[in-house]
């Protein structure tokens, strides 16, 4: 098949998709789309069976996978599942309606209402935007001083997104959460990311280390899959002492660097095979 | 596989680039430090120019 890979910068996962794919018998087309021009107007330039989108921008993302499905290709993620995962607002409405379970959340549109749920919901909690990664500018507060002062900050930052309040239960979580990757349906592999610092984040320092995809996490992930489009996807999982395991956020261009260091699952060649095959269905 | 030398924008020392290099694929000039990004202009000519800021949109 022509696989066209759709990127911004270049890392281990995109050289290890490329990689996959030549070695599965697929002609690769990477994109570099920075340097692109996209003139909407024109006809299709783009002659492949799929792109695998890849920006590491989510602004790219979102623009260049509504440019290719403009332009009639199958984009993996499709733009539906990656403004399903983008969006956290959307993320958790998803979860809740499929009864998939998840912290508490709720959202406000001024501080007064945001503290006002947060007294329902019991100290702490935490604070994120509703779209954004790698931990940014997801605060914790632990009484309504601390509330107070994190939402004034975020109502005088000039994004308007800061403004939507989506406040969540603090889950205390056993020192780590579990990312586990869900491919068409499948959930080939699974990591826990270890760290004494309530962020997780491999990209803020936690450490990745092998997770057991028990039958209980299967189920979780698949439905967690399923309910926002399916396609490729990466599902964060707490484990609560009270309430068991509760998805967390859903991420739609996964990375997936430590998890194949610490496994070493070739979860490249599992996406393009698998994509392969769903493309031909 | 090939290694070619390309000039650092910032200080004009040699980087070693390897020659499947993609546009887009990032690396560090080891006399100056600066991160920098592979790219090849219209006619295929290779060069380096410093590599974008991490902004508030990148991750998933």
């Amino acid at each position: 098949m022509r696989v066209g890979l759709a990127y911004d910068v270049v890392r281990f996962e995109e050289k290890s998709l490329i990689q996959a794919a030549n070695n599965l018998g697929h002609t690769v087309k990477p994109i570099h789309v920075v340097d692109r021009e996209f003139w909407l107007n024109e006809p299709n330039g783009y002659d492949t069976d799929f792109i695998v989108q890849r920006c590491v921008s989510l602004s790219r993302a979102l623009a260049t996978t509504t440019i290719f499905e403009r332009m009639n290709c199958v984009v993996v993620n499709s733009l539906d599942v990656l403004r399903n995962s983008a969006d956290k607002l959307i993320t958790s409405c998803l979860l809740a309606k499929n009864n998939i379970p998840t912290p508490v959340t709720a959202v406000a549109f001024k501080k007064e209402t945001a503290l006002s749920i947060a007294r329902k919901m019991g100290y702490p909690v935490v604070v994120k935007p509703v779209s954004g990664s790698w931990g940014r500018m997801i605060a914790r507060a632990f009484d309504e001083q601390s509330l107070a002062d994190i939402l004034e900050l975020r109502e005088n930052m000039p994004n308007p997104q800061m403004k939507v309040h989506y406040l969540q239960e603090h889950v205390d979580k056993p020192e780590r959460d579990i990312r586990a990757f869900y491919v068409w349906g499948d959930v080939p592999v699974a990591i826990y990311r270890v760290s004494k610092n309530w962020k997780t984040n491999t990209a803020l320092g936690g450490r990745a280390h092998p997770c057991a995809v028990t039958d209980e996490l299967r189920d979780l992930v698949v439905k967690t899959g399923d309910a926002l489009g399916g396609g490729v996807l990466g599902v964060d999982i707490l484990e609560s002492p009270e309430k068991g395991l509760l998805v967390n956020e859903v991420n739609g261009v996964v990375e997936f660097r430590n998890t194949v260091l610490v496994t070493g699952y070739d979860l490249a060649s599992k996406i393009i095979a698998d994509t392969a095959k769903a493309i031909r269905r | 596989m090939g290694v070619v030398s390309i000039a650092c924008p910032v200080c004009g020392g040699g980087v070693e680039v390897p020659d499947d290099s993609l546009p887009g694929e990032l690396f560090e000039c080891g006399e100056c430090g600066a991160r920098l990004e592979f790219f090849a202009d219209d006619k295929g000519a290779k060069s380096l120019r410093v590599a974008e800021e991490v902004a508030e949109d990148w991750g998933q």
